[in-house]
């Protein structure tokens, strides 16, 4: 069970606290009208899914109920940092 | 009395039986020793040759003694003997063997073991095909162990969460150091031991500490660490898996010592811990020689002898013969002596063992046979005798001629291989050392360090020093203390011991392919034979081959076996040990109660029940109630001798002919407010709420951004930037994480907050043509004519003299008044309204007669008749569809790919059986020609489908593929019990279809 | 390939076993194949001989990063059903249910199949609704299945508990007859054993580490141990889809998720059927040695660990105990986890590519195992034919695009 550290809260809280997000850092379209259906179909149905590291959005359900982002190696299950929304992460890597 | 039980042990006598015999054992003992103490040879039978089979070791590494304790509904399968604890009164039994472990009439199939070799089930079997589930029933009939009780637990079981800085595993010498070095320092210590005492290895030596003997310096530790209130002491605790973020989970048995089941309290207790740093001192296990027929029961580890004698004062024989590769097994020889009983040798296979404990035994008179080989065991239900050869250094061949030795016990030493099941569960890999003939703990993305033998230091000495700095670190690396050691290292005398022998299969004077078997994991029965075939069948990965043969998926989880079946398969396929590794350990280290996982949340509290404020007025009046998510809504209120069907149809006609009233209080509510609210909620949204003004409602449908139905209901303007949206029972949690996802990641920019308020109001929902005249005689502050109050408005009022809002909207098609007031006055609303009802026959009615009355609307339930694959179109909902937006809503995209455009979709329509009286399934469905050959081709399904009393005949809701085409056609529903129900595509609105009844005066 | 049985065990009996034929040969690799199949698991292995077998290709490598059957094959808790949804999957697992039906004598190989049934319980009305509607469906699709009450469900299984009073009740199930369970790895070895006597090189411990192109077609794949030709790539590697797939250069709508497992020590037989739950979630059934073989649902996040989380054991082993009390008292021996492939709709991807002559059967979730001959076999024939099997074509990649999704989510239950 993951120790996360929520960064609005500023606390270590257990999993069981969160909910995961999926993939960080995906934008909507401005315009997805404009789009074709391949391209649509890239930001609906389509991820990284990283072996190694990841960033990806947890949301503090039982806590504070907003969302964060985290960057977390998927190997090793290791948090690297978190970080809130709307921000950068300082650790990135080659991904797939 | 008992003839293997030494006469200076004594204590309070515990009566307990065995197989059904009465034997008496003594305070303190597990059920190995006293068993060993009354001199009772077979335990157990093995699993595939049904061979007989004794007590082999003195604690969780235990192959053979697996029993069944007590009987009923708090027995107990496959507990290990050597770790259950005697109580007054136990009774156990062998898991195997009939009519018993002495007499097996099994042991006959045993006989042919020649014919069972590993994977001899994958080779037959197989012809005649039809008979394979006979010869499975008899292989299933074979199989197991212990059985399982058919009884409910009567036990209860807790957990408890807890955070620590330094969490010690083992209470061993290395742990008790660790623990007390943590402690000093004022860290959080928390220190786990399986045992019922804390101690392990020491409490069966001999040695001397600091000029005590062993038990009493560990008793004074453990005194020490009591008086710490910084410090949680767990005994009876095995820390059974290492998880992820150094979580780590202890299964405490609390009163399992005591008896079979708790007479108060909990049975068991599982702490989840939470550790900042984890210190690993888990021992290690001492490996068996791999020898002809070393399963007689008589065989056993040279440390479990020893502990017998030392701990249990128990002597499980008459006449030793002591087996080794190591100096560590002396130690034996000299407990033995020490008994006064027989010791026939000491067989080491160095050519000249030559350490400090080896010249304190031959000093002592005992023969020391260097050199050579204990090769094969004999006797059938107690060893008898044991042959012994030269073999050559190397451990590879038998090289003179064999002699036989009487003896009815033999305890054989193959070295020492390091607990490292905990390490490994973090994922580390065990790294084979050459230097200790064992696997170390791997490098772990954990916060944890190993100390004493589990890291293969097997020194006293070495362990308490190991296990000291351990400590000091763990608990500086949590802000606590400079990592040095504090506490004077403790005296200890220590042989000098010579290095041991690696030899994991002593040589036979026959090929291991013909030797008598020479047994590696005893439980599954795999010997080295076993595992050199499954190399020579081409089996080469250490996957493989376990999965071939077996090899450790016992209940003791190869803790004896895995070792030397390795280097056996390494030596099969010439490699080093180290180039064909070793398998991960899983969890559990040694096995756990399921009820102890499960806790607490099990039975009521399994899952939250979530109630209305009416619930008890429900409960009252005899409602039947059904399960929606967590929440118990009445699904209707049968009157005396009514049905089902009776109180549905009585509910219906008194809704659309007077007046009925609903428990809505469970459908979620969320309170939007913030300047952008307008804007967010019709980005959410299909439809648009920009200009939705204070005091109006409007009913909105919400899509997956892949454009398929997920939620609906209905958003009333509060006022100015402020709503409340209305969610399905099922969907409220999702609709807000949804809600609140869209916000916060996507457009932070828009100022709108969300607060679920589902529990703070309680809502009653008034309908029928007479619901006017209900609300009117407890509200006068509302304007409730057609004109000041109309459909899909929302008014604050005072309800029989409680502060309400009360919404106009109707999910019945009659006249509806949704009270809502603040969910303490529930009851109090619940109430006032039924007796101002009274004159109507108001009448209370449940889920059921809800789903009817909107399925006559042709009102959708989402998930009922959609199920995610669903738009608004094809739910012939276009008009809730706003497509002329300026923002292109969640799932409007989705909805111009080319398959969500194509015709011929499943669309929802309206089906009127042809018999009226018919009542279609729901669920089932829908084809156009009946008489065509199965796979038919299928056209929809019928998401509802009821008996409509109002209307006199049967209602259904379907998807059909191109249905909106095809009003007035014909189809067919095949139903599995052979009936074939004709229908007719129609409108989905069965009841009023202008709409004109919730206008009523 | 010496044939096995009864007499041929008799045999070696007499012989010590010494003399058994390898089950498999340890050949080296040849420079060039006409299909390269990359991961040697129950679906790569079942590809390899259907290729063989049917359509009389065996210039076939299977490459295999670690030891055969080493995945989820392993790792799985070996259900076997056919009771889907929609037309689609159902039709594709039922193939899967006839190839089990005859597997173990098409093999030579024992794979154990166990006709003992699957039930899918049913807690709510939604429950039992959605129960109907499927067995409905499967029916008139020639798949065995009915709706049984709580009472017809405690016979098939007598420690199950029906009382109404129980938090959420047992209201019914579909009920499976033919559904059951196999021996997981006797299956991936049965299929091994198969496609090398037809010629099949089964190449273990090599890992495939770049898909090299040429105009748009694939050439070949590159391994730590060198360049392997191939005139078409078939990559079958659960678990690891998306990273194989980045070495050509494309991306796959899958996510890979912890999927645990665990079993109870094992005990005398008390459970003669599957018996799977979705609103209590949980799924169990008892192996031929004796354990409870338990699982339930996906660990919530991605990852590639083969380890979940502490608490998804707790929820089910809860689930288990709602549904059997009494095996509160029987203990977990070992649990574990596998990494499963999961595509938005929960169904598979069986498809060719963009790229020429490179293929990918994945995604399976949490249902592959089951799907291990059907799956190998409409693969075997869509890489044959670079044209998708009639079974597999509602399957293909371009249905993220279209959007005809096979949307088995709320129906295929729980977890699988």
């Amino acid at each position: 069970m993951l120790l996360i550290h929520c960064p609005h809260c500023q606390e270590n809280r257990d999993e069981e606290e969160f909910s995961y997000g999926g993939e960080a850092h995906i934008v909507r379209p401005l315009e997805p009208e404009a789009l074709n259906d391949q391209a649509w179909a890239d930001y609906l149905f389509f991820r990284t899914n990283s072996r190694g590291i990841h960033h990806e959005m947890w949301y503090h359900a039982m806590g504070c109920r907003r969302y964060f982002n985290a960057t977390r190696n998927t190997l090793t299950y290791e948090i690297l940092e978190t970080y809130k929304t709307g921000t950068q992460p300082t650790i990135v890597g080659a991904s797939a | 009395m008992s003839q293997n039980r030494l006469a200076s042990h004594t204590g309070a006598v515990i009566d307990f039986t065995f197989n059904g015999k009465s034997y008496q054992g003594i305070a303190g003992d597990t059920l190995a020793s006293a068993l060993l103490a009354n001199g009772v040879d077979v335990v157990g039978r093995s699993f595939k040759y049904s061979r007989p089979r004794g007590i082999f070791g003195h604690g969780a590494e235990e192959p053979n003694a697996i029993i069944q304790l007590g009987s009923g509904a708090s027995t107990v399968p496959n507990l290990k003997a050597t770790q259950v604890e005697l109580y007054q009164g136990l009774e156990a039994s062998s898991v195997n063997g009939w009519p018993s472990v002495n007499f097996d009439v099994m042991a006959i199939v045993g006989a042919f073991g020649r014919l069972m070799p590993p994977g001899f089930y994958y080779k037959t079997f197989m012809y005649p095909k039809k008979l394979w589930m006979t010869y499975e029933h008899f292989i299933r009939k074979a199989a197991g162990l212990g059985t399982a009780p058919v009884e409910a637990d009567p036990d209860t079981y807790d957990k408890l969460n807890q955070h620590c800085d330094v969490l010690v595993v083992g209470a061993g010498p290395a742990g008790l150091v660790a623990a007390r070095e943590a402690a000093r320092t004022g860290a959080r210590v928390i220190i786990a031991d399986e045992q019922s005492e804390f101690g392990g290895s020491l409490l069966a030596s001999q040695q001397t500490m600091d000029g005590v003997m062993a038990p009493r310096w560990v008793a004074s530790l453990v005194a020490e660490l009591v008086a710490y209130k910084n410090v949680q002491l767990l005994p009876r605790s095995t820390v059974f898996g290492y998880y992820d973020h150094n979580f780590l989970t202890i299964l405490e048995r609390r009163t399992d010592h005591l008896g079979l089941s708790s007479a108060q309290g909990t049975r068991q207790r599982l702490h989840r811990v939470r550790a900042v740093q984890v210190v690993l001192a888990t021992g290690a296990f001492e490996r068996p020689l791999v020898f002809a027929h070393n399963d007689i029961p008589g065989v056993m580890l040279a440390s479990s002898v020893s502990t017998y004698i030392n701990r249990y004062g128990v002597a499980p024989g008459k006449k030793l013969l002591l087996f080794t590769t190591n100096d560590s097994a002396y130690q034996t020889a000299l407990d033995w002596q020490q008994t006064g009983r027989q010791i026939i040798a000491v067989v080491d296979t160095r050519s000249n063992p030559s350490g400090d404990i080896v010249a304190a035994v031959k000093l002592r008179g005992i023969e020391v046979i260097g050199g050579h080989g204990l090769i094969e065991a004999q006797g059938n239900k107690r060893v008898k005798r044991a042959l012994i050869a030269p073999i050559n250094a190397s451990g590879t061949q038998v090289t003179g001629p064999v002699r036989r030795l009487n003896c009815d016990l033999i305890a054989c030493s193959g070295g020492w291989s390091p607990a490292v099941h905990l390490s490994s569960h973090t994922g580390a890999k065990p790294v084979w050392d050459e230097s200790i003939v064992g696997f170390r703990p791997g490098e772990s993305k954990q916060q944890e360090r190993s100390a004493g033998a589990c890291r293969g230091t097997f020194d006293l000495t070495g362990c308490l020093a190991e296990g000291a700095s351990a400590g000091a670190v763990a608990a500086s690396l949590c802000g606590h203390g400079d990592g040095s050691v504090q506490f004077p290292a403790c005296a200890v005398e220590d042989y000098i011991e010579q290095p041991q022998q690696a030899l994991f299969l002593v040589p036979h004077t026959s090929a291991t392919s013909r030797a008598p078997s020479q047994f590696v994991d005893f439980q599954l029965d795999v010997s080295a034979g076993g595992i050199e075939l499954a190399v020579r069948e081409g089996f080469e990965s250490v996957e493989h081959v376990k999965r071939y043969t077996a090899l450790g998926f016992g209940t003791d989880q190869g803790k004896l076996g895995n070792i030397n079946g390795m280097a056996i398969l390494a030596n099969a396929l010439d490699q080093t040990i180290a180039e064909t590794g070793t398998t991960i350990f899983r969890p559990s280290y040694t096995p756990t109660t399921f009820g102890a996982i499960a806790g607490r949340d099990v039975k009521a509290l399994f899952d939250p029940e979530r109630y209305t404020a009416m619930h008890r007025w429900h409960v009252e009046h005899g409602a039947e109630f059904e399960n929606v998510g967590q929440w118990k809504r009445p699904w209707y209120f049968p009157q005396q001798g009514e049905t089902m069907n009776d109180a549905v149809n009585r509910e219906c006609l008194a809704v659309r002919n007077s007046v009925g009233m609903l428990d809505a209080s469970t459908l979620g509510k969320i309170d939007i407010q913030g300047p952008d609210a307008a804007e967010f909620i019709t980005r959410i949204y299909t439809n648009s709420y920009l200009k939705l003004a204070p005091g109006k409602c409007r009913y909105g449908v919400m899509l997956k951004e892949d454009g398929m139905i997920f939620d609906d209901g209905v958003c009333a303007c509060l006022g100015d930037n402020h709503y409340l949206m209305f969610t399905t029972t099922g969907g409220a949690a999702g609709v807000l994480a949804w809600l609140e996802i869209w916000q916060q990641t996507e457009w932070p920019e828009l100022q709108v907050y969300f607060t679920s308020v589902t529990d703070h109001w309680a809502t009653a929902t008034v309908t029928g043509p007479n619901a006017r005249r209900v609300i009117a005689k407890v509200c006068q502050d509302i304007d409730l004519s057609n004109e000041a109050f109309s459909f899909m408005d929302w008014r604050d009022g005072t309800v029989a003299g409680v502060k309400a809002r009360v919404f106009r909207i109707s999910f019945t098609g009659e006249l509806s008044y949704e009270v809502n007031v603040p969910a303490h006055y529930g009851r109090h609303i619940w109430q006032a309204l039924i007796e101002a009802g009274e004159e109507f026959s108001m009448t209370p009615y449940g889920t059921e007669t809800m789903h009817v009355l909107r399925a006559e609307k042709g009102f959708i339930i989402v998930g009922q008749d959609t199920d995610g694959s669903m738009t608004p179109a094809d739910m012939n909902m276009d008009w809730v569809v706003g497509n002329k937006k300026t923002f292109s809503f969640i799932g409007k995209r989705s909805l111009q790919r080319s398959d969500t455009l194509r015709e011929n979709r499943k669309q929802f329509v309206g089906l009127k059986t042809v018999d009226g009286q018919a009542v279609l399934p729901e669920g089932a469905q829908v084809v156009f020609d009946a008489k065509q050959k199965i796979p038919m081709s299928m056209q929809g399904h019928v998401t509802s489908s009821y008996y409509s009393a109002y209307l006199g005949h049967s209602i259904a809701l379907a998807v059909v593929k191109g249905g909106l085409g095809r009003m007035g056609q014909v189809v067919h529903c095949p139903l599995a019990d052979g009936r074939i129900i004709a229908a007719e595509i129609v409108s989905s609105v069965f009841y009023d279809p202008k709409g004109e009844r919730h206008h009523v005066e | 390939m010496k044939k096995y049985s009864g007499f041929s065990l008799l045999k070696n009996a007499l012989s010590y076993h010494e003399n058994w034929q390898k089950v498999w040969r340890s050949p080296t690799p040849k420079k060039h194949y006409d299909v390269v199949i990359v991961g040697g698991g129950g679906h790569g292995l079942a590809t390899a001989y259907y290729l063989a077998k049917i359509h009389g290709i065996t210039n076939i490598a299977v490459i295999e990063k670690g030891y055969l059957g080493g995945g989820n094959t392993a790792r799985n808790t070996t259900i076997i059903r056919s009771n889907y949804l929609w037309d689609e999957a159902s039709q594709l697992y039922d193939l899967s249910l006839k190839l089990w039906e005859g597997l173990s004598q098409e093999l030579n190989y024992n794979v154990m199949f166990s006709q003992r049934g699957v039930l899918n319980l049913g807690h709510n009305l939604q429950d039992m609704r959605d129960i109907e509607r499927r067995v409905n469906a499967n029916r008139l699709n020639g798949i065995d299945g009915e709706v049984v009450s709580p009472q017809r469900i405690k016979e098939i299984a007598p420690l199950i508990n029906i009382s109404s009073d129980s938090r959420y009740p047992i209201l019914g199930a579909s009920w499976q007859p033919r559904g059951g369970t196999a021996r997981h790895d006797a299956v991936a070895w049965g299929y091994a054993r198969g496609a090398d006597a037809l010629g099949v090189d089964l190449i273990q411990q090599t890992e495939v580490t770049g898909i090299r192109r040429q105009g748009g077609a694939v050439i070949g794949v590159e391994t730590n141990h060198g360049f392997i030709g191939a005139a078409k790539v078939a990559c079958v590697t659960a678990g690891n889809s998306g990273v194989v797939a980045a070495m050509a250069g494309l991306r796959l709508p899958v996510e890979s998720r912890p999927l645990q497992a665990l079993v109870s020590e094992p005990v005398k037989p008390c459970l003669d059927t599957v018996v799977m739950s979705n609103a209590v979630h949980g799924y169990i059934s008892q192996s031929d040695k004796g354990d409870l073989v338990i699982g339930a649902g996906v660990d919530s996040y991605n990852g590639y660990g083969q380890r979940g989380s502490f608490h998804v054991v707790e929820h089910t082993i809860q689930a288990i105990c709602e549904l059997f009390p009494s095996f509160s008292r029987v203990r977990m021996n070992r649990q574990w986890g596998g990494i499963v492939d999961t595509c938005p709709d929960a169904c598979p991807i069986i498809s060719k590519t963009s790229i020429k002559g490179l293929y990918f059967n994945c995604g399976w979730g949490t249902g592959g195992f089951k799907a291990t001959p059907g799956s190998g076999y409409v693969f075997a024939d869509t890489v044959a034919n670079d044209h998708p099997h009639p079974l597999a074509a509602a399957f293909s990649l371009d249905r993220f695009n279209t959007g005809a999704l096979i949307d088995e989510h709320g129906a295929a239950g729980v977890a699988h």
